[in-house]
């Protein structure tokens, strides 16, 4: 497609979603707001009641960045993976949107929109909550919400490149177990990697998408910012703009398979 | 004036050939008949012609320009319905239409104007705020035409578009067709049908294995092979093997 994009049609594709999701919003929407409640009276305060101190701070305050990164991955991920598997090959929502001028990349783009989307309004509230909590020592932490952005960018365009390759649904059992599961657990949320890894094996988080994203956000949480963060963003950016590009690949190799 | 032309149009799929060096026109205000039996290659050209799928080689021009290269021009002039329905089942009508609307970037309130006319034509304006999952077979397939007619299309693309519809839905699907073209809308129809296209069809091709194998109308083809009606036409030429691709 030589076309280019069109912000107003990739934006018709977000709309699509939008008014899809807004029909029961307040379903939608509330369990966004139980789930940070029930992480953090369960960890923050049950297990947090057994550590006081942690990486030098409270136990709570160590671990609410981590969980509002992973909420923010959580809702990218289950939108790109899911959702739009259902959206392409049950619903054919795709093969509707494709006879109408809107072209692929717009559709990928808008999908990634809506992700980011997704994401935001899951880590938002994860957010809002812990604020609310007083788990969020520093004002920076508005930018936390800017941070969700990259975040949802990066976990949409991986999440959706492999739901563009994979050939059944039952395969995102994999990607969340073997995939998910490990970045939730080790990219800096409930423990100080740094401490347990040692200095020397620290690359190997560095390499991990997730650790990334929890970086810059315990950054804005805490108000502490240094230099590396310049190379965080540069990753998060960097392979989601690879797996974005790798998506649309992916879309138009599937999409141009024989007619069912 | 063809608005539609394909000279030795060919699909292949990995060595698999769908389409074969089809050639045919389609007329303005004409309701062209593509017929053929299951895995003839009508949803191929189909795709082909609003350019989501690339011809392997021939040419294709739909209004004077060919489909891929051109989607935003040639699919805002074109209408298409699938052979399945792709409707949001738990939103409404309206809803329908607006969603569709957006991807031609109309406003609710010109898409509304529109779908006004469309749902009335297609007797459906009357429930068009309940949900579409309420809707019989043939209301859901009259709903996709009028997706189909949003934007005004010169062509409208019909996939198979009375397929799985119990007699008294299809006739009242032919007559709506028929006022579709009286309208003004030339119509590319698939179908394996003979009825439909006996009824519909001002000029048509079998198609089969991917291979033109008759061209004319509906009476000159029953003539020319002394069939009683287009339905044995069909059989003669495309054999009595049951298909199951």
């Amino acid at each position: 497609m030589t076309e280019g994009i069109i912000l107003k049609s990739a934006l018709s594709v977000w709309w699509r979603n939008f008014s899809m999701y807004s029909k029961i919003w307040k379903l939608n929407l509330l369990p966004n707001f139980f789930e940070p409640v029930f992480f953090l009276l369960g960890l923050g305060l049950g297990v947090g009641f057994y550590i006081p101190q942690i990486a030098g701070v409270p136990y709570p305050i160590f671990i609410t960045p981590g969980l509002i990164a992973i909420a923010a991955m959580n809702g990218a991920s289950f939108e790109s993976t899911y959702n739009v598997f259902v959206r392409m090959n049950y619903n054919r929502v795709y093969d509707g949107v494709l006879a109408t001028p809107v072209n692929e990349a717009e559709i990928v783009l808008g999908e990634i929109f809506w992700a980011v989307t997704r994401s935001w309004i899951y880590g938002g509230a994860f957010y809002i909550i812990t604020c609310l909590f007083g788990y969020v020592p520093s004002w920076w932490s508005v930018g936390v919400l800017v941070i969700l952005i990259l975040t949802g960018y990066l976990f949409a365009t991986i999440g959706m490149a492999f739901s563009f390759t994979i050939p059944a649904i039952d395969l995102f059992s994999v990607y969340f177990t073997i995939f998910l599961t490990p970045l939730m657990i080790f990219s800096d949320t409930f423990f100080p990697l740094q401490e347990r890894l040692g200095p020397d094996w620290m690359w190997i988080a560095e390499l991990t998408p997730l650790f990334h994203c929890v970086r810059l956000t315990r950054a804005f949480t805490t108000g502490h910012f240094s230099n590396i963060l310049i190379w965080d963003i540069i990753y998060i950016v960097g392979l989601g703009v690879f797996f974005h590009w790798l998506t649309l690949k992916q879309f138009k190799k599937r999409i141009h398979q024989p007619a069912r | 004036m063809a608005i539609l032309i394909a000279e030795k149009l060919t699909k292949y799929f990995d060595g698999f050939c769908a389409v074969n060096a089809v050639d045919f026109e389609v007329a303005k205000g004409q309701c062209f008949g593509f017929l053929g039996p299951n895995g003839a290659g009508k949803t191929t050209t189909i795709k082909m012609i609003y350019g989501a799928l690339a011809p392997t080689s021939g040419r294709l021009q739909v209004f004077g320009l060919p489909p891929q290269e051109n989607r935003r021009s040639v699919n805002r002039r074109l209408g298409v319905v699938h052979q399945k329905d792709i409707l949001e089942e738990t939103v409404s009508a309206w809803d329908n239409l607006i969603m569709q609307g957006r991807y031609y970037g109309f406003s609710k309130q010109q898409t509304h104007s529109r779908g006004e006319f469309l749902l009335n034509m297609l007797q459906l304006l009357d429930r068009a705020d309940e949900s579409v999952f309420r809707y019989s077979g043939g209301m859901k397939r009259r709903l996709s035409i009028a997706k189909g007619l949003l934007n005004e299309p010169e062509l409208l693309l019909l996939d198979e578009p009375t397929t799985g519809l119990d007699p008294q839905a299809r006739l009242l699907m032919w007559n709506k067709l028929k006022e579709v073209k009286q309208n003004g809308t030339s119509i590319l129809l698939t179908t394996h049908y003979m009825h439909e296209a006996e009824f519909l069809c001002d000029d048509l091709i079998i198609i089969d294995h991917g291979k033109i194998i008759a061209r004319g109308s509906p009476k000159a083809l029953i003539e020319k092979y002394g069939c009683k009606n287009l339905e044995e036409v069909f059989l003669e030429l495309t054999g009595r093997e049951l298909r199951d691709e």
